[in-house]
């Protein structure tokens, strides 16, 4: 293909160039927003129709971790707009600085979600034929809180009572419907995050021969709008999944 | 906008970043708050509310939305808008349909309530 410097030969300028690789990311992102479309629909009329077991579900999962999750993710948006940023101004070093930043979080955030889903192996929440929403209470470890262990036995116990107008005589198999969600959910996010953070080591080598420049910088900021993308997704995906009747 | 072939682009500066950044860490801690609390069927809402707008903030200041050509713009209206059919016609679907799908699925065969 027929290019000059930086400016491939079906582009007039550097600026058309990069308007027209900012559309196509976009249009990108417009079928990724329909591909989680789909999930989160699922999500929310089983939600809807197994509201009790679907509590249950959200109540195992770890406030703290997802919350710092949120938060490490958040911030390695920050790091990545502040990397587009210093190649706009011509900042070399600090679009290297910011890269790698955001590589770090989003690698902290992967790791977090590695313990949460050992969690969910260790206390029979893996959908399939070991999964067991009352494994968790009645085998605690050493190590559990034995008050909190008190308090998700008394909510299974409410759930399954014919007392409670909302009770699931099947809240086992309804929960399981819950795990399947969420790992298909945050399991599709991390693959997203794994593919950001690949992209992310790609541009950290190119920036290392310092050729994102104020005039080019294409590649930085289409990457950018990516890892924002998988940013939202989780921004819905901590509510949805983490916060569901927690107020007891 | 229609000067953008002269004007090369809108570069937003770190001070703008880190608002955003602060109101999303400040919606992050309000959303968790609001979950403790019981709003009835608001709760959802609430949720809903604070996560579409950090996902707005997001999309206007990270993801330069606000800043970008009309062309830009356009798409991601239209992401919003097929977004809403998916979700949208297919929940009146079944918000209209009786019975409702937990009495047309059989309780399986593990259940140990």
């Amino acid at each position: 293909m027929h290019r000059t410097g930086e400016l491939y030969g079906q582009f007039q300028t550097l600026e058309q160039q990069k308007e027209s690789a900012t559309l196509g990311m976009w249009i990108f992102l417009v079928t990724e927003v329909l591909f989680f479309g789909g999930m989160f629909l699922t999500y929310t009329i089983n939600r809807h129709e197994y509201f009790t077991a679907f509590g249950v579900g959200s109540n195992t999962l770890d406030i703290k971790l997802g919350t710092i999750n949120t938060a490490v993710l958040i911030l390695s948006s920050l790091t990545m707009a502040m990397a587009v940023w210093s190649a706009q101004v011509g900042k070399k070093a600090l679009v290297t600085g910011f890269l790698i930043a955001t590589l770090a979080l989003g690698s902290v955030f992967l790791g977090i979600k590695v313990v949460e889903y050992k969690q969910k192996f260790d206390h029979h929440l893996v959908p399939g034929r070991n999964f067991d929403v009352w494994y968790h209470s009645e085998h605690p470890l050493p190590s559990d809180d034995p008050k909190e262990i008190a308090a998700e036995r008394e909510e299974l116990e409410k759930a399954t009572s014919s007392q409670n107008p909302k009770y699931d005589p099947d809240v086992n198999s309804h929960a399981q419907l819950y795990f399947s969600l969420y790992f298909a959910m945050t399991g599709l996010h991390a693959l997203h995050m794994i593919v950001g953070a690949g992209l992310l080591i790609w541009l950290i080598k190119v920036s290392l021969s310092a050729r994102f420049t104020p005039q080019y910088n294409n590649p930085v900021e289409i990457v950018g709008l990516y890892w924002h993308f998988v940013d939202i997704v989780w921004i819905y995906l901590f509510p949805l999944l983490y916060l569901i009747d927690r107020h007891r | 906008m229609a000067e953008h072939s002269e004007h090369s682009e809108h570069i937003v500066s770190p001070k703008v970043y880190i608002v955003i950044f602060l109101a999303l860490i400040v919606g992050t801690t309000l959303t968790v708050w609001a979950a403790f609390r019981n709003f009835g069927p608001f709760n959802i809402v609430i949720a809903l509310g604070i996560a579409t707008t950090k996902a707005t903030l997001v999309v206007l200041y990270f993801m330069h939305a606000r800043y970008s050509p009309k062309r830009t713009q356009l798409v991601i209206v239209c992401a919003v808008f097929w977004l809403a059919i998916m979700l949208g016609l297919t929940l009146s679907d079944y918000q209209t349909r009786r019975p409702s799908m937990s009495r047309l699925v059989p309780p399986a065969a593990l259940c140990r309530g």
